[in-house]
């Protein structure tokens, strides 16, 4: 399970996470949403490590995450996939693969997996040797989500996996997602499409301006006030 | 990682072009001009490959190599003048002082990114400038440091420039192919990234800069050595050390095993060509031109192959190739 308590972080002067707490359970989709600026990535980007906390809690099976480097995180089975997709453009699809599992357990199943992975986006597969720059957006999303797979996350955090991509593309995305959670992966998206990610996650938190102000089912925040005025515009 | 697991295989033409390097003094009867030349394309390719490995493969852009070739050249230059030890000592130990500067200079600069970090590396270089002029006591400051240089002839050091050359080069080759190298690219691609996959950045970072100010900081020995005499405005140079480094790499393509190498002997050549205005056949006021046209050049290659030579190779090869068929056709 993945805590974190209390936790504060500053990009120098400027405070923009104030006394965050929720959780995920073994299993879960939890989402977080909220606008443009409200703290979401910053949240990932804190129990990552790339972004170290003022104050605060943040534990995955006991270990506390802020001791150690994004390096070890990343052994722990904690895996970021980061906004905007971050692919490396100048590899191959394959390389990029290759990339996400180089350590430990990941590494010694790296063919098991990239066989897995390439099953999931069969797309992937036949464009393995192709450069990672030249793939098109959603091709270019599936990549980063595998790449997030191949590190054997126990916890896959995913920064608005639907940045950017078509309609169509984004319901395959979360798709990929409800089928990466039966394989017994707990998953954690940031995400700011709001209405469509409600409707399938197990709870959610509502964040503005670096604060949670809501918590919830899915359906639950689906029905608040507060939430349809505010973000679905109902 | 890839399925080739051979550490390293050198094509015909790297061969050929060692092999030929090798004989050219032997073919023919340079004369001490063009021998001095040759020397300094050997300094230009070691200390380009050098830039080329933190900026063009790790992607960390340094405007101040000057910094790591001062050092080297200062490390043997020093040991002469406080202690008459030869400088060839000093070109074993100029690379290792200059990783232990790097080192040092690292843990501040790798906080920056991007630009800043190439004005961070910009003012360390220029600091050690200043340094090296004032401290009169340890460096003799502006006075420079002297020595008689070792052979009369120029075709020793050329071989000596020759081999630590062609070991810079093939040390990154080596490199490139190992894990690390691939971490270097990831690095240079989203550093971010590459974090979040679990690459301890600093570590890999600090490699890249080790094994870049190392050979920075024999080809600062070596140039103390051949040219016999050092001063803080020469080796720390910020235009005519720094930044031809960085010439050097973009000329011949970044992050290209090769690159630097070819960058160097267009550099050297194009430089003297018109410094020499055009070997004597142009009025003399044409030398004065050779910062101006060397700077054209520059933009030019800038502009139109932002691979370099070798990375756009394919490129221009095609263009050629088309062009003869047009000229066979007509």
């Amino acid at each position: 399970m993945l805590k974190i308590e209390k936790m504060n972080m500053s990009y120098g002067d400027l405070q923009v996470l104030w006394d965050i707490s929720f959780h995920v359970n073994d299993g879960e989709i939890v989402v977080l949403v909220g606008a443009n600026g409200a703290g979401k990535s910053s949240i990932l980007k804190t129990i990552s490590g790339l972004q170290a906390v003022s104050s605060g809690n943040v534990e995955f099976d006991g270990i506390d995450l802020t001791k150690i480097p994004p390096s070890e995180i990343i052994k722990s089975g904690v895996v970021h996939v980061p906004e905007a997709r971050r692919l490396f453009n100048e590899m191959s699809v394959e390389e990029n693969l290759i990339m996400g599992s180089l350590h430990g357990e990941a590494k010694l199943k790296r063919n098991e997996t990239i066989e897995k992975c390439y099953d999931l986006f069969p797309r992937l597969r036949e464009r393995k040797k192709q450069l990672a720059g030249t793939l098109s957006g959603g091709e270019q999303q599936m990549a980063a989500v595998a790449r997030g797979l191949m590190s054997l996350p126990k916890v896959l955090m995913l920064d608005e996996p639907s940045l950017g991509l078509a309609p169509v593309l984004v319901k395959d995305i979360f798709d990929i997602i409800k089928s990466i959670r039966q394989q017994g992966i707990t998953v954690l998206l940031v995400e700011q499409n709001v209405q469509s990610t409600l409707i399938f996650c197990d709870r959610a938190y509502v964040l503005e301006n670096g604060r949670i102000t809501l918590e919830g089912t899915g359906e639950e925040l689906l029905n608040n006030e507060h939430v349809r005025s505010a973000y679905l515009g109902i | 990682m890839g399925e080739n697991k051979k550490m390293i295989q050198f094509t015909k033409w790297e061969i050929i072009t060692l092999i030929g390097a090798i004989i050219l003094p032997f073919i023919f009867d340079f004369s001490p001009y063009i021998q001095g030349l040759l020397i300094f394309i050997m300094l230009w390719v070691i200390l380009g490959s050098s830039w080329n490995l933190l900026a063009g493969f790790t992607g960390q852009v340094s405007f101040g190599h000057a910094a790591y070739f001062g050092v080297g050249a200062y490390t043997a230059g020093l040991l002469y003048f406080h202690f008459k030890i030869s400088p060839w000592w000093g070109l074993l130990l100029g690379g290792f002082v200059a990783v232990i500067f790097g080192y040092l200079l690292g843990i501040i600069v790798f906080r920056l990114r991007g630009p800043y970090f190439a004005l961070g590396t910009l003012a360390t270089g220029e600091i050690l400038r200043l340094v090296f002029g004032e401290e009169e006591w340890l460096t003799n400051g502006h006075n420079g440091i002297l020595y008689m240089t070792t052979w009369v002839s120029k075709y020793p050091y050329y071989f000596v420039g020759l081999a630590l050359a062609a070991a810079s080069v093939i040390s990154i080759k080596i490199i490139m192919r190992t894990k690390a190298g691939f971490y270097f690219l990831s690095i240079r691609e989203d550093e971010d990234a590459a974090a979040a996959l679990g690459i301890n950045t600093k570590k890999y970072k600090n490699i890249s800069m080790a094994v870049s100010t190392f050979w920075a900081g024999i080809a600062g020995a070596f140039y103390m050595i051949y040219m016999g005499f050092i001063d803080p405005e020469v080796v720390f140079s910020l235009h005519n050390i720094s930044i031809l480094s960085i010439l050097v790499g973009i000329i011949g393509g970044v992050g290209t095993v090769w690159g630097p190498a070819v960058g160097a002997v267009t550099m050297v050549f194009v430089q003297e060509l018109f410094r020499s205005a055009l070997f004597g056949l142009a009025p003399q006021w044409f030398s004065g031109l050779h910062a101006l046209i060397f700077g054209v050049l520059v933009i030019v290659v800038i502009l139109f192959m932002p691979g370099g030579i070798m990375g756009d190779w394919e490129l221009i090869a095609k263009r050629f190739r088309k062009s003869t068929r047009a000229e066979s056709e007509a």
